[in-house]
């Protein structure tokens, strides 16, 4: 055996040993979390008790539409709007799936109808029509359901003349609707439109990510646009820049810090200042 | 011209006539009328090939190297055009390009996605992929048209928006963003017409349009079949069924009512006679701006809001 066969079945022999050390008590990985931050293991209780924040780095875990909306609306004002809306396969679409199946497991797993929640509610006692999106229902992706439903909640703000607030995570346009997905950018573009028009105050918060035809079309055309910590945002996703360039991209690429250096957003916020923050925009903008 | 794969039995027929007219000739034997049979046998061949092409074909006939490109309509179709250079904060994207000029006895503002034809061309203009400040000069023309009460007329072929680091710098998200509310809110007549490839919100940024046309080969989808391939069908060798499932043909859209017409090609497409593409296109593109002269300012705006509000497949 030469020396460098030796090296060879020893590393087998631990690649081998260590996938079977890996299977790990599913209970466990329940419990503890790994922060994406400071690598630091944590108690998954701790970082829920905290805002979805790691309690030692302070990085902003990705949290859901549900858990946005108890975060930053007043207890008990929050009251759900046109969340009839239902998803349909308009195209007979089928990729490894179909996605009327994705759709279903989609709402299992979220307990969401789509990608979206919309409604009215009090911020610090301010009334708004909110749209919160969901990065857990499909990646957030918009099709026609969030479009009609982020269309009907600006009309909503417009009708009875409040703020409207859009906290977005997506990756973009939902593929499987196709032309229908691209045309609720300009739905909802043309929407903000009317925003304009009625003079109604628009405040959008870009949260860990936000991509694609979201980022192409309503979040980043609030008068006022919020970045949350830690939150990635960008047009063409990183993968397809290094594809197309052929070199790797900076480490702190599209994350809200840089977006911010390049005047592309108002404010970043940390997630336990973003209520205060929204309802002293509100405020500063009420005579 | 570069013969596509599935248009080779086409060339090996009428190669196949050639030789038989040569050797008739040749041979002195009469064979005028068997040659003349074939001949109309090549022709119904030829039109039910180009009648009835999937997708697929579609797609390379929408990026084939010799497809008109903007400049190439604008000699076509117009009259006295000038090209307006910048988006007057720094640079002048040449993936798209715009002016003023005249089609047929309408002074109009034309806007395009400009392709190349050869590699040193497609270096220019970027492959049609058009930066930030592509969609920002396209801005500045549109209110340009809207302050002389011009109707717009955009012409869109592009793979989409650029992606690159400059892009998302100068932010390339919201300069489609902003283009697609502010079209929203022109007060002239806008026509936009999908020449070749349209490909998602690249697209769509010079797209708000009152009509939206679309010639009978080009293509219009959220994402490239490739990319769509690549991420929801995990091979990107599945780009061909990604195509079939994505329904990105102007029929499709059509049914879709996401488009309001199909301008017809020439048989073989807009490659094989492009002058009677230009004239075709001149003639729809004419017809929508007499059609949409005749409604207010008012009525311009808000037929276009609600023609978009209305998009979307959904139940309650």
């Amino acid at each position: 055996m030469t020396l460098t066969d030796w090296f060879q079945t020893r590393k087998e022999s631990q690649i081998a040993r260590r996938s079977t050390e890996t299977q790990i008590d599913d209970n466990i990985s329940k419990l503890w979390l790994k922060c994406f931050g400071c690598n630091s293991q944590l108690l998954r209780k701790d970082v829920e008790e905290n805002m979805h924040v790691c309690p030692k780095c302070g990085y902003h875990f990705r949290i859901n539409a549900r858990e946005r909306i108890r975060e930053l609306v007043d207890e008990g004002t929050f009251k759900e709007l046109f969340n009839n809306i239902q998803t349909t396969n308009p195209l007979d679409f089928v990729d490894t799936e179909n996605y009327t199946s994705k759709i279903d497991k989609a709402k299992a797993k979220t307990g969401l109808n789509e990608a979206v929640i919309t409604g009215v509610g009090k911020i610090n006692g301010y009334e708004v029509s909110l749209a919160v999106m969901d990065f857990d229902f499909m990646g957030g992706s918009m099709g026609s359901v969030v479009g009609e439903k982020v269309t009907l909640a600006m009309e909503e703000a417009v009708k009875r003349n409040i703020p409207m607030i859009c906290v977005t995570a997506s990756g973009g346009a939902r593929m499987q609707e196709s032309a229908l997905s691209l045309m609720q950018m300009a739905k909802t573009s043309c929407a903000v439109g009317k925003l304009d028009e009625a003079k109604i105050l628009y405040i959008t918060v870009l949260t860990e990510p936000t991509f694609g035809g979201v980022t192409a079309s309503f979040a980043t055309l609030g008068d006022i646009i919020i970045a949350e910590k830690d939150a990635r945002i960008g047009f063409a996703g990183r993968r397809v820049i290094e594809q197309t360039i052929r070199q790797s991209l900076p480490a702190d690429f599209q994350t809200a810090n840089y977006l911010m250096n390049y005047g592309q957003v108002d404010l970043i916020s940390e997630r336990k200042d973003l209520k205060k923050n929204i309802s002293d925009i509100i405020r500063l903008h009420t005579k | 011209m570069t013969i596509l794969e599935f248009e080779k039995p086409l060339y090996d027929i009428q190669s196949k006539i050639d030789e038989l007219k040569q050797l008739s000739e040749s041979s002195g034997v009469d064979m005028s009328k068997e040659i003349q049979n074939f001949e109309k046998q090549a022709e119904n061949f030829k039109q039910e090939l180009y009648a009835n092409l999937t997708p697929n074909e579609k797609i390379l006939i929408a990026r084939h190297s010799d497809r008109p490109n903007f400049l190439d309509y604008m000699e076509m179709m117009t009259t006295d055009f000038i090209e307006l250079h910048g988006d007057r904060h720094g640079t002048d994207d040449r993936a798209i390009i715009g002016g003023i000029a005249q089609i047929g006895d309408e002074k109009v503002v034309v806007v395009g996605t400009q392709k190349g034809k050869n590699t040193k061309e497609n270096l220019v203009y970027n492959f049609g992929m058009p930066q930030p400040q592509g969609y920002m000069k396209a801005l500045r023309l549109f209110y340009h048209a809207n302050k002389f009460n011009l109707p717009i007329v955009t012409l869109i072929d592009t793979p989409g928006a650029y992606p690159g680091i400059k892009a998302e710098e100068i932010g390339q998200g919201i300069a489609i963003a902003e283009n697609l509310r502010e079209m929203s809110k022109l007060e002239v007549p806008i026509v936009a017409v999908i020449t070749g490839e349209g490909c998602s919100g690249g697209a769509l940024g010079l797209a708000v349009a009152n009509s939206v046309l679309m010639l009978e080969h080009a293509y219009y989808t959220v994402i490239s079949p490739e990319g769509c391939a690549s991420i929801l069908f995990r091979d990107a060798n599945l780009a061909s069924k990604a195509a079939e499932a994505l329904k990105i043909t102007a029929k499709d859209l059509l049914e879709f009512k996401l488009i309001d017409g199909i301008v017809k090609e020439p048989l073989g497409g807009a490659h094989h006679n492009p002058q009677e593409m230009a004239d075709n296109l001149k003639t729809a593109v004419l017809g929508e701006i007499k059609r949409l002269k005749k409604l207010s300012k008012e009525e311009l705006k808000a037929s276009r809001y609600d023609k978009f509000r209305r998009m979307g497949a959904f139940c309650s």
